[in-house]
């Protein structure tokens, strides 16, 4: 018999989704690195495959390591459940066909990151999905854009890499408002600084390949579901409906809670297929491990570097929102109180070739389209990561000709200020000279 | 229809293990014969979990291949515990026949909510256990919940048994 304790984040983000296994006694997750599984008998295969049972039967659907991922995520966001992809962007696809079909309306943020901008704006046009652009900031606009075939909304918790704080509770309630879902990437607040559930999001999504794993080692993501959702409305007869996919099962009155996500793995990754390795769950665990412990030096780092940014003369538009004069204060305050992430951009004087020239002047740096990693990374996203977004996407994501991406590593302070200031040296030298090298 | 008194007593985690872990009769009144109906897959859950399932539904003679009754009065033999589909208006009768069958438990299944049929069960002796699926609970502290990802809220560094 187990007591009922409300467990502290950083005991759950240990232990959350395992057992000691219970054949070897194995205190590590073990990495189940099989495709599938001997069924008991016949009776038992069926019972899987009908669902009537919770069996292992194929590891493109379910897996035990992935499993244990699947779990402490859910449980570290305050979700129902969980289901993991082989990447962030696989997870957003199969959140959003689980839902949505063609003749579909969805509103989104317009600042998120460039792959999700390039997906919701390519993809959902395929599929007959029509799409408005918001500014997240302006609640109106979030209001104005409902029409009656509007079937969800979409945002960061904190924008990439313009740094917007989503009014979470605000924009879920004019979701719930419409009886719609509202879907939030909180990839770059963890669940450490935020739990977008707490404050009324339906389902959350992750780049696990950043912070979660955190040490740039492998690319995942991962859908969490609150469980409140009423998919049975009326408006979703996608998921309420009987299923041609499966034998007329209906998912949300069979399943209730737990009816979006059998959708999501039984049909959705099923026939997607876009399934996370044991091996990456098995890294992504041991990420998790240290969430809290990373996630607290990011931050402190993070703001160190943010205000040494602010007061620097080649620097504007420091996009952090920790700092003291952030447009977003009220929001962090709310929302992120822990810290505001990691990840933030300014814009260096001089515009597109100073921004290169800036980033051939670090060493300790690294220069990759990624976020997220212990090392400090740095971009410039016009010429990489929003390369495909026109000048107007470009300025509704928060990005200049000259904006440098940074994602503060946990390095000693210290050693990433002086190797900014290498930058900030060659921009300086290079206008010196009045040449720009090439 | 949010319930005006507090569900969380009769939601008990301790409680919820103390009856899963002792019961072995399990009759469920409004239990489907349809296939893909919630009850019929608690029913069939139930059975290949090892607990004797009894179905109680006045419309059917047998479902899940077993013998079907009319009412809880009809069940013959001790009931560990009754277990309901049925509309929430519904439960202050079949509490009373809970009650009179002295069954051990009440188990009120998802949005299965009634203050009165509650208040029953409880007075006539039985422990009850409101808005909470029983094959859930029974898959979170026994079964293989964990396997599809759902958070299942435990947290022990205890070896388990073989499941």
């Amino acid at each position: 018999m187990e007591e009922s304790r409300s467990f502290g984040f950083d005991t759950r983000q240990v232990h959350a989704g395992q057992r000691p296994d219970p054949n070897t006694g194995a205190r590590a997750v073990p990495i189940f690195q099989t495709t599938s599984y001997v069924f008991e008998d016949p009776e038992s295969a069926a019972a899987y495959f009908n669902l009537q049972e919770y069996g292992n039967t194929y590891s493109r659907i379910m897996n035990p390591t992935v499993a244990v991922f699947e779990e402490r995520m859910a449980n570290l966001e305050n979700g129902c459940g969980a289901v993991a992809f082989a990447s962030g962007i696989a997870a957003q696809a199969a959140a959003l066909f689980t839902l949505l079909t063609p003749g579909d309306h969805v509103v989104s943020s317009s600042a998120l990151y460039g792959g999700t901008v390039n997906q919701l704006k390519h993809l959902l046009r395929k599929m007959s999905v029509e799409l408005t652009w918001v500014d997240p900031d302006d609640l109106d606009a979030w209001k104005a854009a409902v029409r009656p075939n509007t079937k969800a909304f979409y945002g960061e918790t904190i924008g990439n890499p313009g740094g917007n704080v989503l009014d979470i509770e605000a924009v879920a309630a004019i979701a719930h408002a419409h009886r719609a879902p509202l879907l939030v990437d909180n990839t770059f607040a963890t669940p450490y600084l935020c739990r977008p559930i707490d404050w009324g999001a339906d389902i959350v999504l992750h780049s696990a390949t950043k912070f979660i794993g955190g040490h740039g080692t492998s690319i995942g993501g991962i859908v969490v579901d609150s469980g409140q959702f009423d998919w049975s409305n009326g408006r979703y007869p996608v998921i309420a409906d009987p299923s041609p996919a499966y034998h007329g099962l209906q998912f949300h009155e069979t399943f209730g809670t737990y009816g979006y996500l059998m959708k999501l793995r039984a049909e959705t990754l099923r026939d997607l297929g876009a399934a996370m390795s044991p091996f990456n769950a098995f890294l992504f665990l041991q990420g998790l491990e240290t969430l809290s412990l990373r996630m607290a030096r990011h931050v402190q780092n993070a703001a160190a570097i943010a205000s040494y940014l602010e007061s620097h003369d080649l620097a504007s538009n420091v996009t952090y929102p920790g700092l003291g004069g952030s447009r977003y204060r009220s929001l962090v305050d709310k929302y992120l109180p822990r810290g505001t992430g990691a990840v933030f951009s300014f814009d260096c004087r001089g515009g597109r070739a100073a921004g290169q020239d800036f980033i051939r002047g670090v060493s300790l740096w690294s220069h990759l389209a990624n976020v997220g990693d212990a090392k400090s990374l740095i971009i410039h996203p016009a010429s990489t990561t929003h390369r495909q977004l026109n000048d107007e996407e470009l300025r509704a994501a928060g990005v200049g000709p000259g904006t440098i991406r940074l994602s503060v590593g946990i390095e000693d302070p210290g050693d990433l200020i002086w190797d900014l200031d290498q930058g900030f040296a060659r921009v300086a030298a290079s206008a010196a000279a009045g040449v720009t090298s090439r | 229809m949010t319930p005006a008194f507090d569900l969380r007593r009769y939601q008990d985690p301790l409680t919820i293990q103390r009856v899963i872990h002792t019961a072995k009769t399990v009759a469920v009144v409004g239990l489907s014969s349809n296939p893909l109906r919630a009850s019929y897959f608690v029913g069939f859950y139930l059975e290949r979990h090892g607990y004797r399932v009894i179905p109680v539904n006045p419309r059917e003679t047998e479902i899940l291949g077993l013998r079907c009754y009319p009412r809880l009065a009809d069940v013959p033999g001790h009931v560990d515990i009754v277990n309901v589909f049925r509309a929430p208006d519904a439960l202050p009768g079949i509490a009373e026949e809970a009650v009179a069958i002295r069954a051990g438990t009440l188990w009120c299944q998802f949005t299965v909510i009634n203050e009165q049929g509650a208040r029953i069960a409880e007075a006539g002796g039985l422990t009850v256990v409101m808005d909470r699926c029983i094959k859930v609970e029974h898959a979170r502290y026994v079964g293989r919940m964990h396997w599809l990802g759902f958070n299942t809220q435990r947290i022990t560094s205890i070896r388990g048994g073989l499941q």
